[in-house]
Parts: structure tokens; C-alpha cells; sequence
């Protein structure tokens, strides 16, 4: 573990983006004390431009709304989303890859034609359809955000499981008379963990912006507070009010950066001899 | 060779038919009964008639028949009405398609070209602060959420400095001509097609700069410089070619993001495409239409898809072999 955070922190750029997730993560779960009133609230003039009023530093909306309370709340939205979609997602795709991996032949074929299936698939349309068909939710957000994200584990989980398959440990564990439920979830997939773990972090990551971009397009939860949501009401108004889209994009960009500059760190952490591949 | 394309062309017609029976099965859980809704638009919604209409376009009967019955439709280029519009889905695809290919046409050179160039260039210069500038931009573009990209690229570009237009597909009114009409088409192209471009022009910067560098560390690298070859006929002939592989394969990917990317774009820029056709239909919850576009953008991926791996195995020997 010592050893872990060590190469993990040798990575600077994966301390800065801790760093920052950490405030994201601290601001979403400190909202309701930082802004007691709901972010949907009227609370002053509206377009009241940012740094003039003390207690709305970021200016207020078209409605007269607090932007920066709408970001803080805005986080709790990216970051429900972002995990538990990607859980969802690591859910679909885990048991697909270990199945087609572990039992080949036709069993792999039909799941590999399947993954293929929704691989091609233009995966943000087929999240706007799905969401629109099911009416926007946030569990439908999450759904469709699942549905479209599985492949890639799937594959990834296969191509490990595939190579473990063959070694000789496991094919002791099939002498010694374990069930290939027991093979597959004590034996084989604990050694799967670390890819999994990197790949998971990036998904966070694509998560938030397919979910900011859904809420863009006005197909968020509507009873939320979301980034994409603040941008997509804000287009229509950007000549007059550059703030009320410009604060919402720096909050996704910077959360996503951050995801991304973990993934990396994580990278190099859990897999030390492909790490420094390349570079 | 033409045993793998009949091949590729069939599981591309296995995969359409599996998108056009997932399409069906969505159109049946949209809200709302279709028979009903026409009714409604008819402005005649009593029982008799929508009884009369399920009968007329088969809605009664079982659901797989209905499923045949669409299938043959979509066959026929018929990819049902869009009640609000007054106008055939593909009627207003077609119509609407050619903006959409120019647009995600240009985004793909400019993001393979710019980004290409930019990954070569770090790759010569590692850990330079050239290098480092390029991979923080990459770093950024990878993480900057598209349809805000080209919001501030509208305030910064039309709206602050005025360069460019920021609106739709020409200039409204002009009744430009010839080639002053494809120059102002051009300069409305600008903005649109770098922003939607800009998510893979950070992969392919990424990639081409990882893949040059790898390649670079290969012994028939070596063995090139040990003949004493020049330098920059080692870095074109020798690496640039098999540092490019990888990157090509991404192309395939990037269609994908294209085709939804430029629902985002299209909204932004009000250019007149089918992802601006999408958002209309969202808006409008015109579900034939939104799953007509849905339809056509998965079979434009698909295409692109069966292309770039033709086009792959006649950039790799090694590939058509195997």
C-alpha cells in the first residue's frame, strides 16, 4: 500500500488531480450547508454579472438563480452520476467479459457479437434516444449512461480473464474439483482488479461529460441542478451573459481533468511495468 | 480480399438489422399510442377512428408482424411520418444530411491532420517545453465537454472579436454564388468543425506522440540510423509510417463520436444537419423522427466503419496476410 501511494504521488500531475477532486467532492457534500436555499430560488436581480455582489460572487441567472450555488449543487449531480453509472456499467460489463473469456467458443462468440453490437452503436445518440423514450430521470440518466459504457470492460475483463485462464494455477483449481463460479469469482478476477480499477476511473470521467451533455440538450433530471443543465439554459443568452455558461464548463472541465490525471496516476501505481511504456 | 469485404458487408447488414429491430422495439416504448396520437393531430380523436387508423397501418396485429412490416418500410426508404413536421422521416434526413457529412468530414481532417502534427512535433521535441505545451493542450481538450467548447469559441471568436461567423450555414440573405458562396460556407465551417474535432485531435495528439516515441525505440530504428540514414528520412520513412497504425484504427472509433458530437455542435451553431434535426425532434418529443436520425447516424458509423477497415488493410500488408 506505502508502495502504491508512492508511485502513485511520483506522478504529479495524479496529486493535483486528487487534489481537486477532493474539493469537488467536499463542495457536493457540503452544499446544503454553504446554500440552505434551494439553487432554484429567485435570490436577486436577474444577470447580475460575477465579482459585484459580495454574496453572489458568480452573479445570479435569466430567473434571477445563484449561479454559484447551482454549481455546488450541480456537483452532487456529476458525481452521483458519474459513480454509479460506471458501477452500473462495471456491473454489465464484468460478468459479460468473464464469461466469454473464461468459457470460449460459442459462449464468446455470442457475447463478443453482442458487445460488438453496442460498440458500434453510436453510443451519445443511443443515450439521448434512450433517455427521451424513458423520459429523463435521473435513474434513466444513469441507465442509458450504463447501457452505452459497458463494452470497453467487457472486452478489457475478457482479454485478462482469457490469459489467466491458461495459467497453471487455475488449471489446478479445475483438478482440485471447484465449481467454475468459485474458479471465476476467487481465482481469476481478483487478478483482473488493477486494469479494471484504472479503466473504471476514466469512465467516471466520460460519465460526467455524457451526462452534462444530455442535461445540455434539456434532457436532465428535471428536479436537479446539473452543470449541463446551467450551459444549456445560458446558450441561448451568451451575448449578453458569458458567465452563466463560462463558470458551469471550468466546474466540468476541471472535475473531468481531475478524473483523468487519476486514471493516469492510478496507471502508473497499479501497473509499474507498462507504465513508463512510451514515454 | 473481396471474400473479406462480401464478409464485413454482411455483418454490417446483420448489425443494421439488429439496430432496425432495436429502433422498433423503441418506437413501441415511446409514450403514446401512435393511433391515437395521429388522431389527435388529425383533431378527430374518438374511439371508431383510432380503431380505423390502428387497422389502417396495421397496429392491431401481432407484434412481430408489425416488427416485418417495418422492416420491409425501412427497405423501402420509408422510415415513417413525423407528424409534427407534415413531411416523411426521410424525406427530412436526406434533405438535411448533406450539412452533417460536410461538417464531421471536415472535423475528422482537421482533428487527424492538426492532431497528427501536433503528437509529431512533441514526440521530436520530448521534454521540451514544446512537448510539454502540446500534452497539456491535449489534456485539456480531452477533458473539455464539446458543446461548451464551441459556446466560447462563439463569445471568443464572432461575438468578442468578430472573426468568424458564429450562426448557421451561410450568410442569410447574400445570395452569394459559385465561389463566393463555398468561401462563405467555409468561413461558417471554421468554428463548427474545430470544436467538434477537438476531443480527437487531443487522442490523436496523444496516441501519434506515445506510438512515434515507442516506434522510435525499435531495432530496425537502430539499424537505420546505424547506416548513417539522415535523421528526418528516419523520422518520416522509418517511424512516422509504423507510428501511424494505431492511430489509423482510432479513425473507426472517432465516427462514432462524430455522428453524436455534431447533435451537440449542430445545436450550438444552428447548423442545418440531422444532430440539429435530432435536437428538434427532442424538443418536439417527435419520436418517429428522433429514431429516423438515430437510425441513419448508426448506419453512417457503420459505413465509415467498413471504409477505414478497407482502407486499414491496404495500409498494412501484414493485416490482408493474416
Amino acid at each position: 500500500m506505502a508502495d502504491f501511494w508512492k508511485r502513485f504521488a511520483r506522478n504529479r500531475g495524479a496529486v493535483i488531480g486528487l487534489a481537486i477532486l477532493a474539493v469537488v467532492i467536499l463542495v457536493a457534500l457540503l452544499a446544503p450547508l454553504l446554500f440552505p436555499q434551494s439553487p432554484w430560488r429567485m435570490v436577486q436581480r436577474p444577470f447580475l454579472p460575477p465579482f459585484s455582489m459580495d454574496q453572489y460572487p458568480l452573479g445570479t441567472d435569466a430567473l434571477g438563480r445563484d449561479v454559484i450555488s447551482g454549481l455546488a449543487y450541480g456537483a452532487q449531480v456529476s458525481l452521483l452520476v458519474g459513480l454509479v453509472s460506471t458501477v452500473a456499467a462495471l456491473l454489465i460489463g464484468i460478468p459479460i467479459g468473464a464469461l466469454a473469456g473464461y468459457f470460449g467458443g460459442w459462449v464468446d462468440d455470442a457475447l463478443m457479437r453482442f458487445t460488438e453490437f453496442f460498440q458500434t452503436v453510436p453510443s451519445f445518440a443511443l443515450a439521448i434516444v434512450l433517455v427521451a423514450i424513458f423520459q429523463p430521470s435521473i435513474e434513466s440518466i444513469i441507465a442509458a449512461i450504463a447501457i452505452v459504457s459497458w463494452p470497453p470492460v467487457a472486452r478489457l475483463v475478457r482479454g485478462e480473464v482469457l490469459s489467466l485462464r491458461s495459467r497453471e494455477y487455475v488449471e489446478a483449481a479445475i483438478l482440485s474439483g471447484q465449481s467454475n463460479l468459485t474458479i471465476i469469482l476467487r481465482q481469476v478476477l481478483p487478478n483482473t482488479i488493477s486494469p479494471i480499477i484504472v479503466l473504471a476511473s476514466l469512465m467516471v470521467a466520460t460519465a460526467i461529460l455524457l451526462e452534462s451533455s444530455l442535461s445540455f440538450l434539456g434532457l436532465g433530471d428535471p428536479n436537479l441542478m446539473s452543470w449541463g443543465y446551467m450551459i444549456g439554459a445560458a446558450r441561448t443568452v451568451i451575448r449578453q451573459a458569458w458567465w452563466l455558461s463560462f463558470f458551469p464548463g471550468v466546474a466540468i472541465l476541471l472535475t473531468v481533468l481531475a478524473l483523468n490525471l487519476i486514471g493516469e496516476g492510478l496507471n502508473d501505481a497499479l501497473n509499474p511495468r507498462l507504465a513508463r511504456r512510451g514515454k | 480480399m473481396l471474400r473479406f469485404i462480401l464478409m464485413r458487408l454482411g455483418k454490417a447488414a446483420i448489425i443494421l438489422i439488429a439496430i432496425l429491430t432495436l429502433n422498433f422495439f423503441l418506437i413501441h416504448a415511446a409514450p403514446g399510442d401512435p393511433a391515437a396520437v395521429m388522431a389527435g393531430e388529425a383533431g378527430a380523436a374518438d374511439a371508431k377512428f383510432i380503431a380505423q387508423l390502428r387497422e389502417q397501418f396495421g397496429l392491431d396485429k401481432p407484434l412481430l408482424t408489425q416488427l416485418g412490416i417495418y422492416l420491409k418500410g425501412v427497405l423501402q426508404f420509408d422510415l415513417g411520418f413525423s407528424y409534427r413536421q407534415q413531411m416523411p422521416v426521410a424525406d427530412l434526413i436526406l434533405d438535411r444530411l448533406p450539412a452533417t457529412l460536410l461538417l464531421t468530414m471536415t472535423a475528422f481532417v482537421i482533428s487527424l491532420l492538426l492532431g497528427t502534427l501536433a503528437g509529431v512535433l512533441a514526440s521530436a521535441r520530448v521534454g521540451k517545453w514544446s512537448d510539454t505545451a502540446i500534452s497539456t493542450l491535449a489534456l485539456l481538450f480531452y477533458a473539455t465537454p464539446l458543446y461548451w467548447a464551441a459556446l466560447m469559441a462563439v463569445l471568443l471568436f464572432s461575438v468578442y472579436f468578430n472573426w468568424l461567423p458564429g450562426f448557421g450555414y451561410e450568410t442569410v440573405g447574400a445570395n452569394y454564388t459559385g465561389f463566393r458562396r463555398a468561401l462563405d460556407i467555409g468561413q461558417h465551417l471554421i468554428l463548427p468543425a474545430t470544436t467538434l474535432g477537438l476531443f480527437f485531435m487531443a487522442v490523436y495528439m496523444r496516441m501519434t506522440r506515445a506510438s512515434m516515441l515507442e516506434v522510435s525505440q525499435l531495432d530496425f530504428v537502430k539499424t537505420a540510423r546505424a547506416k548513417g540514414l539522415k535523421s528526418s528520412i528516419i523520422q518520416r520513412r522509418h517511424i512516422f509510417r509504423n507510428a501511424m497504425l494505431p492511430v489509423v484504427t482510432l479513425a473507426g472509433l472517432q465516427a462514432g463520436q462524430l455522428v453524436g458530437g455534431a447533435v451537440l455542435t449542430e445545436t450550438v451553431f444552428a447548423w442545418p444537419g440531422i444532430g440539429r434535426l435530432m435536437f428538434e425532434a427532442l424538443a418536439q418529443r417527435d419520436y418517429n423522427l428522433l429514431l429516423g436520425v438515430f437510425f441513419v447516424s448508426a448506419a453512417m458509423v457503420l459505413l465509415f466503419n467498413l471504409i477505414t477497415d478497407i482502407l486499414y488493410r491496404f495500409v498494412d500488408p501484414r493485416i490482408r496476410v493474416a
